[in-house]
């Protein structure tokens, strides 16, 4: 059962800012999130033990400041990794929302989804199993997702991640969600 | 002053390696089936990932505790027994049990292993803990969380065997083994499946204004307004009306952890063996900061210095944390 959506609720000034920005040519996203599943994917075939039946469930991921939402099918056999539109959000079967840096820093297991959770940085909504198996399937990998993914695009790649971590560095001295 | 063991949560192979790379003595996980008690969906190992864990766990000095810790139900003894045959067979250094018969097969058939008392047992006694020494030969209890510093020096002093306490994380109060709130909502069961509040059952409704309602099966268990901080989706921590109190309240519990960094030197100077940090379902970033403060701590209390504690709120559940009992029976 997939769920209607429902827009975002975390509030504040860059989320307001997003939804007043013009479209993004989000095709130019495409092949670059496909090489990227693709990779991690690959990198880590035994993360997807863990997903057990949710294999197939399409989860959104909501980076309430950016001006896209990600639709991801952690299926092997059919990988998907895709940009939308936050005008037209696909049917899915959970949906995750929460601050780009926090989701970054989640997927690289640096911050606690559960801190997240309470301090309600980050929200779920739908079918939660299906949340909690893509969280340890990411807990259990231990290298660097976003590392790996960085590398692909050299040097740039590198220094961007490392910019968005020195930005968290920075954040957590006065918020400290891990 | 006995050096104490860190007792650490591992609920992935990857969770144990963060656990013992921050100084863990000793590590505790589970099967992935209902033989533990945190049998979480995508959580816990299998057999090839534990063999390969506690191998790994003993080439840097750490231990691996196997909780085997649920009451097997009539007819399915046959799970749990598996489970212990397979950790014998990979080297665990322990077994954390619950179950008389589960108890009793590892006294049988398994006697060169430790056995530890799980806190599921809610063994409170020294009458109670001595049965257990005497007839399944029983190291070590794991202490309720019902028990004050005092209490657990009487306790230690009483009985034959090691005392292992709570240090971080839920703050559980029910008699635990004994808990059928998510049983009566959900048909499945805490203590024979190792499931509460299972994730199948849980969801969260979010409304346009921020607000959050929890629910679990067909029940509300809780709202939180946008600026509320959240907690666990379990029964025991859900709010209610009802009628010998105005308004909404925290009729079980309240959601908030336990932290007992404060108490460490208490603790120690009672006669604990073992200190426990509560989180296999938790994340790595979880494991590796609330296992690396308590290393840091401890190691200063035993260098004869006042313990360093790291900020650990923004981990605790609903941001909030508390002594509990331990530090006095009128926490609420």
């Amino acid at each position: 059962m997939t769920h209607a959506d429902h827009p975002a609720t975390i509030s504040g000034l860059g989320q307001r800012v997003v939804r007043l920005l013009p479209p993004l040519p989000l095709f130019l996203l495409q092949p670059i999130l496909r090489r990227i599943v693709t990779r991690v994917a690959r990198k880590n075939p035994d993360m997807f033990g863990r997903l057990g039946p949710h294999l197939r469930a399409r989860f959104v991921i909501d980076p309430v400041n950016l001006p896209f939402v990600l639709l991801l099918r952690p299926d092997p056999n059919d990988l998907l990794l895709r940009a939308c539109s936050r005008r037209n959000i696909p049917p899915h079967d959970a949906r995750i929302t929460g601050g780009f840096l926090d989701l970054l820093m989640l997927v690289d297991s640096d911050l606690d989804g559960d801190a997240l959770f309470f301090s309600r940085d980050l929200t779920i909504t739908g079918n939660t199993e299906a949340v909690v198996c893509l969280r340890n399937a990411l807990d259990d990998v231990d290298d660097s997702i976003a590392e790996d993914v960085a590398a692909m695009f050299g040097p740039p790649g590198r220094m961007t991640l490392n910019g968005f971590r020195r930005m968290n560095e920075r954040r957590g001295q006065n918020h400290d969600p891990s | 002053m006995i050096r104490p063991e860190l007792v650490c949560p591992a609920g992935t192979p990857s969770a144990m390696r963060t656990a013992v790379d921050a100084g863990a003595d000793a590590v505790y996980c589970g099967f992935q089936n209902a033989t533990n008690a945190r049998n979480f969906p995508g959580l816990n190992f299998t057999v090839p990932e534990l063999e390969k864990s506690v191998a790994g766990a003993h080439a840097h000095g750490t231990k691996v505790l196997l909780a085997v810790n649920t009451f097997p139900p009539a007819g399915k003894v046959d799970l749990w027994k598996e489970a212990v045959d397979a950790g014998s067979r990979i080297g665990v250094d322990a077994f954390i049990v619950a179950d008389i018969g589960v108890a009793d097969y590892i006294h049988r058939t398994h006697p060169d292993i430790r056995l530890h008392l799980s806190v599921q047992a809610a063994a409170s006694t020294p009458e109670a803990i001595r049965f257990y020494c005497r007839e399944f030969n029983v190291k070590r209890v794991v202490l309720p969380r019902i028990l004050t510093v005092p209490e657990i020096r009487d306790m230690a002093a009483a009985i034959p065997c090691e005392v292992e306490t709570f240090i971080f994380g839920n703050h559980g109060l029910m008699v635990e083994g004994r808990c059928s709130l998510t049983n009566y909502i959900t048909g499945l069961s805490t203590n024979m499946d190792g499931v509460c509040s299972p994730a199948a059952d849980v969801q969260y409704i979010r409304d346009d204004a921020g607000n959050m309602t929890t629910r679990l099966g067909a029940f509300t268990i809780d709202c939180f307004s946008c600026s509320e901080n959240a907690g666990y989706p379990t029964i025991c921590k859900g709010r209610y009306q009802a009628a010998a109190h105005e308004g909404p309240y925290y009729a079980f519990e309240e959601p908030i952890s336990l932290n007992l960094s404060a108490l460490l030197p208490d603790l120690m100077s009672a006669g604990v063996t073992a200190l426990k940090i509560e989180g296999r379902q938790r994340s790595r970033a979880y494991v590796k900061k609330v296992v690396g403060a308590f290393r840091k701590a401890v190691d200063s209390i035993m260098a004869g210095n006042d313990p360093e504690i790291a900020a650990l709120i923004a981990l605790t559940e609903g941001q909030k944390q508390t002594e509990g009992a331990f530090k006095s029976k009128t926490w609420r």
